[in-house]
């Protein structure tokens, strides 16, 4: 008896999943993979073109700028998203795997800025640091004046700058797989790095050991690794008010009650300074389309423009909201038009 | 020396009289500590998340326009806002005034529209969504004496909050956006519908695949099979397939089902196909040890009135073991239902808006919303995450009651 019912209930559910299927689709909703950190900003702009057109709100996943291209670059048609977002620019090796698999024309679209930030709790004093003072406490050698380098033993921030205050060094930051680590790595501890003029120099003759020397972050605990979760970060200060965080603007302007930045280079991390460049580890954020989807997935094109609007991604705009840092006036024109121009991408 | 052995046994007596009581105490100590961390767990997600089932809102009088299709809905809330607060002048505080309500008010008002087509062209009052920062005030998320960029409300606009309030056009109810959108990246109108709807979808596809598979291989293997070499071996393999890490299956997932048969990226339909080959071991396992316990008398005694080998084993064994195999499938099943890891990799993990209809839309599942909501960096998806996850355990709570409801009826001791 029971047994009996169990498998008619079984089998009628079974059918009723399958009737719901509509056979064998077309895809009509745009693909969108890629970058974590522009992950937010293409979901805002996906939701609000499928809530003011009749196409279908665009799915967005978030796989990482890498992720994304590989996906991206894996080949054309309806198994293939038409989107890939990046928080740095595509690489040559990328586009020739792409060109490989038969994408050759592409669209790049510059979306903006992210800062990079690093912060303490409120409940610290802030902390006014410079790109060196950063390269100097993280670094896993540091060089001397002579051209010679040392295994850092910075313990605190007083060792790196007699200026700053005797609190142990300890930071929270992103793992290797997450764009937000390429980027500070670039952009602050290789900025820090070649402050140094023999760096400098070293650079052209052997650019192997100048990547090594200001590229590698030291693996003494000074630094620790935690996730791909900001907000993870966030508390985490909150909890041990002595440490520094790394993570993207967008989450110091939205938890401004809990933690604050410390300025670089003697400018603060504000929407104003990452917007005119004054503040030193900003980025550029990237979108990549396949034109020959265009047209083949209904929808791409007023996607496009919806994303390049003013609305969208002016200094009003909405995708301000969610932390996105405009890029300038003309910038924005320029990229408008070449987007609208279906421009190809040459690298 | 009668007396010097009875002070040794009495020391000895009372050594193990203590080793007894610190393992009791011992033991005791171990469950409270493990119920504390649970109470801690529950409390702390209740806490953080029960505002979220209740949702600000705003009523505004919107003069709908004739022509429901190129109608600027979003000026039609800017308007009505000013006309509410006609000292406004300066353009930072209108835009610091229409920060008050959601995004999403301009859709709601074509959505009323679309529900009430014989009020176009007239004014009435519509419920509008408050957006996350108002309600975070209103429940109390933040309070009114933080400084300003704390709280993310200027002190004009907590003024106007109160003014509306006073004027009551200020409403707390249930949060109908929370159940019954789609995901979002405004808090406000974000919702879980989606992700129900990915989670009921795939595990029916769980259920149908794993569940009749799981029967039969447990059937044959236990009544069916002869002991040989490669039965056993098969048994270890099934034992080893249960201790797999559930991403692994979202890999083979993705070379199998999404790269060689070229099914949809993100549907539930694969999802759920993941998630059978996840809980198939566990099925098997817990149903051969339920086809086991069933005692070899009752096998005896069909086939000795004449009964063949398969109607012995359906007609009598079988009932007597299902309830066995329901609870192992119920568990199995609730375990799929929280599983985010494998759903990685065959892409549903995703932003998705619309409500899947089918087992071929894209879709995301339960476990895989708290993953993304917890990324977020708005403040108020902290509140929407909590709520999240008391849903799934509500939903993980009711599967494992029906495991215990079913074992209590239909289980026969022997």
């Amino acid at each position: 008896m029971l047994n009996k019912a169990l498998v008619a209930g079984t089998l009628a559910l079974t059918a009723a999943a399958l009737t719901f299927a509509d056979v064998a689709i077309a895809r009509d909703q745009i693909r969108i993979v890629g970058s974590s950190t522009v992950f937010p900003f293409a979901a805002t702009v996906a939701e609000q073109f499928g809530k003011a057109t009749t196409f279908k709100t665009p799915v967005v996943e978030s796989t990482g700028s890498g992720g994304g291209l590989k996906l991206f670059c894996a080949g054309i048609g309806e198994r293939h998203p038409d989107i890939t977002n990046a928080s740095r620019r595509i690489k040559t090796s990328e586009v020739k795997r792409c060109a490989k698999n038969g994408i050759v024309d592409i669209t790049e679209v510059k979306v903006g800025y992210d800062g990079i930030v690093l912060a303490n709790a409120r409940t610290a004093p802030a902390i006014q640091l410079t790109l060196r003072d950063i390269f100097l406490a993280l670094a896993k050698d540091i060089p001397l004046a002579d051209g010679k380098t040392l295994v850092n033993a910075n313990k605190t921030w007083k060792d790196v700058n007699p200026a700053l205050p005797a609190t142990k060094i300890e930071v929270f930051g992103p793992p290797p797989t997450s764009g937000t680590r390429d980027a500070f790595v670039e952009l602050a501890m290789e900025g820090g790095c070649k402050s140094f003029p023999w760096i400098k120099a070293l650079k052209k003759q052997d650019k192997k050991a100048y990547k090594a020397l200001c590229h590698t972050i030291r693996e003494d605990g000074a630094f620790i690794e935690v996730g791909e979760n900001d907000n993870l970060i966030v508390q985490k200060l909150v909890a041990n008010p002595k440490a520094l965080g790394i993570f993207g603007f967008s989450f110091l302007d939205q938890n401004a009650d809990k933690v604050q930045g410390s300025t670089v280079g003697g400018k603060a991390p504000s929407f104003e300074n990452i917007a005119d460049g004054a503040y030193p580890i900003s980025r550029a954020l990237y979108f990549y389309v396949k034109q020959d989807h265009i047209g083949a997935v209904p929808g791409i094109a007023e996607f496009l423009s919806e994303f390049v609007s003013e609305s969208a991604w002016g200094p009003d705009g909405y995708l301000t909201d969610k932390g996105l840092i405009p890029m300038s006036d003309k910038e924005r024109k320029d990229w408008s038009t070449m987007v609208k121009a279906n421009k190809k991408l040459v690298m | 020396m009668t007396d010097r052995l009875s002070t040794k046994l009495a020391a000895r007596l009372r050594k193990r009289h203590r080793g007894e009581k610190l393992f009791r105490l011992g033991g005791l100590g171990a469950i409270l500590l493990a119920v504390s961390f649970l109470a801690t767990l529950l409390v702390s997600i209740g806490v953080s998340g029960y505002t979220a089932f209740q949702q600000t809102t705003i009523l505004l009088q919107i003069n709908l326009p004739v022509d429901p299709v190129n109608a600027g809905y979003p000026g039609l809330v800017k308007k009505s806002l000013r006309e509410a607060f006609p000292s406004v002048s300066s353009r930072r505080n209108k835009k610091e005034l229409y920060r008050l309500v959601s995004s999403g008010a301009a859709w709601e008002i074509r959505n009323y529209l679309t529900d009430h087509p014989d009020q176009a062209g007239k004014t009435v009052t519509v419920t509008v969504t408050a957006s996350d920062d108002v309600d975070m005030l209103i429940n109390g998320k933040v309070s009114r004496l933080d400084p300003p960029q704390v709280r993310r409300l200027s002190d004009q606009q907590v003024a106007w909050i109160d003014q509306i309030r006073a004027s009551g056009n200020l409403k707390i109810g249930f949060n109908t956006n929370f159940f019954f959108n789609g995901d979002s990246r405004e808090p406000e109108l974000a919702g879980i519908a989606a992700a129900m709807a990915g989670s009921f979808f795939s595990l029916i596809i769980c259920l149908g695949l794993a569940f009749p598979l799981g029967i039969m291989a447990a059937i044959y293997l236990e009544e069916f099979a002869s002991k040989t070499r490669l039965t056993s071996l098969i048994e270890v393999n099934i034992n080893n397939l249960a201790a797999v890490p559930s991403i692994v299956f979202g890999l083979l997932g993705l070379a199998i089902f999404l790269n060689f048969f070229e099914l949809p990226r993100s549907a539930p339909l694969v999802g759920g196909m993941v998630l059978a080959l996840m809980t198939l071991p566990t099925i098997i396992i817990t149903g051969r040890a339920s086809l086991k316990a069933v005692p070899p008398s009752i096998r005896e005694a069909a086939l000795a009135i004449g009964a063949s080998k398969v109607q012995s084993v359906f007609h009598h064994v079988l009932p007597l073991a299902l309830p066995g195999v329901l609870t192992g499938t119920i568990i199995g099943m609730a375990r799929a239902v929280g599983e985010t890891a494998p759903l990685l990799m065959i892409g549903m993990v995703a932003f998705i808006v619309d409500v899947p209809k089918s087992i071929l839309e894209p879709a995301t599942a339960l476990p895989v919303q708290v993953f993304l909501w917890a990324d977020a960096p708005e403040r108020a998806f902290e509140e929407r995450t909590a709520a999240t996850i008391i849903v799934l355990l509500v939903f993980l709570m009711a599967m494992n009651l029906i495991a215990v409801i079913l074992r209590r009826k239909f289980e026969v001791r022997w």
